[in-house]
């Protein structure tokens, strides 16, 4: 079994690489790195996806690296980070497959 | 029950951190959250392995639930304080369990891991262990409890609310997006029932909106709050939440969570099923 029913909706860890099952040809993953203003990763941000309408669609916690993935759907959407360095925002626009961004954030 | 019998803020949490007969419970599905630093003095209690049970698909029983709460040291008459990552799903379905089973005092901590990370609060790796307790759990009640016939009976009578996000409700996703979404149950929502994702109750750092931005909420998506409500999500967890809101911070009566949700809906011979943007018809 994959991520599955049984798995739940808790975040998976955000640096795991992408399970061998997955079929690319199907997901719409968003993945990329959050970076401060200096361009160092952060930790411990927290992501969120918002769809086209800007409404929240899924969250996740980035990595040691800064990472964070979401799969989705083709289309537009809005990623949003929070964390103790400031916030950012990042309009993407993905298709099928790996769709890879970097959202910077700074001190209000 | 009202936002001051069921929630906490931050700052209160922070002051009581060592308040005699006030524990702190993180809930999480994964955690590894919880180990790599939590709330001083905060036990915890897995999603999965502590708060389900094992081989059938159900949560624990009463004598399961107060054998757990007897060995993690929480007693009768303690004040539980709830809170965990996801926005606080995951320990607003243990807040739903502890109100089942007849914990009197239970709390969420408004905005949950997120806003405590955020405003850089404390955070400890230290073992927590309490001396063991004998918890004695009530009869579970039924009364918050949604079973599948009893959705099915609902469609077109009660309130149906879907807190998935918009593109679950209208099947274009099968599961959150921080999941892959290959899953085995149709696509779609309960027909009748309207979509107020339970993210429009909770503000980004993940705290409640205020009361009255939450009645507005509802009462524009047209939830009747004069006629019962059923509310679902996928596994239950988001649909916790939107209970909570409901119930606990609103102080409508008749709320039920169908934890069951659309993994078993979605999986159900012959039920109808709505596509699309809009409720859809009975």
């Amino acid at each position: 079994m994959t991520a599955s029913t049984a798995a739940g909706c808790a975040a998976p860890d955000q640096a795991a690489p992408l399970p061998a099952s997955l079929d690319l040809e199907k997901e719409t993953v968003i993945t990329g790195v959050v970076r401060d203003a200096a361009g160092e990763p952060v930790t411990g941000a927290y992501v969120r996806l918002l769809d086209s309408t800007d409404e929240f669609t899924a969250e996740v916690v980035t990595s040691s690296a800064g990472q964070f993935r979401f799969f989705a759907a083709p289309g537009t959407w809005r990623l949003r980070a929070l964390s103790r360095h400031g916030n950012g925002d990042l309009i993407v626009t993905a298709s099928r497959g790996i769709n890879e961004a970097i959202v910077p954030v700074a001190v209000d | 029950m009202s936002r001051d019998t069921a929630l906490v803020s931050a700052d209160w949490a922070e002051k009581n951190l060592e308040t005699r007969g006030v524990v702190f419970v993180e809930v999480d599905e994964d955690t590894s959250a919880y180990d790599t630093g939590h709330l001083p003095g905060a036990i915890k209690l897995d999603w999965k392995t502590d708060l389900q049970d094992q081989v059938r698909r159900d949560f624990v029983n009463k004598d399961q639930f107060a054998a757990l709460l007897s060995e993690r040291g929480i007693a009768n008459d303690d004040t539980v304080v709830l809170y965990g990552g996801n926005n606080n799903w995951f320990a607003a379905y243990a807040y739903w369990y502890f109100a089942l089973y007849g914990h009197r005092e239970v709390r969420l901590l408004d905005g949950g891991r997120k806003k405590w990370e955020l405003d850089a609060r404390p955070l400890t790796t230290e073992v927590v262990s309490r001396p063991a307790t004998r918890y004695v759990a009530q009869e579970s009640d039924h009364t918050i409890r949604a079973f599948r016939d009893e959705v099915v009976a609902a469609i077109g009578t009660k309130n149906l609310v879907d807190v998935r996000s918009p593109d679950e409700y209208a099947g274009r996703l099968l599961a959150p997006a921080h999941l892959p979404q290959e899953q085995a149950q149709r696509a779609g929502h309960v027909p009748t029932a309207i979509s107020v994702p339970w993210s429009k109750a909770a503000n980004e750092d993940g705290t409640f909106k205020s009361d009255q931005e939450l009645r507005e909420i509802y009462a524009a998506a047209g939830l009747d709050d004069s006629r019962e409500t059923i509310a679902y999500c996928r596994i239950g967890e988001r649909s916790s939440h939107t209970w909570f809101v409901l119930q606990e911070l609103l102080g409508h009566r008749n709320v039920k969570n169908y934890d069951g949700s659309w993994t078993e809906y979605g999986s159900l011979v012959g039920v109808p099923v709505a596509l699309g943007d809009e409720p859809g018809e009975k």
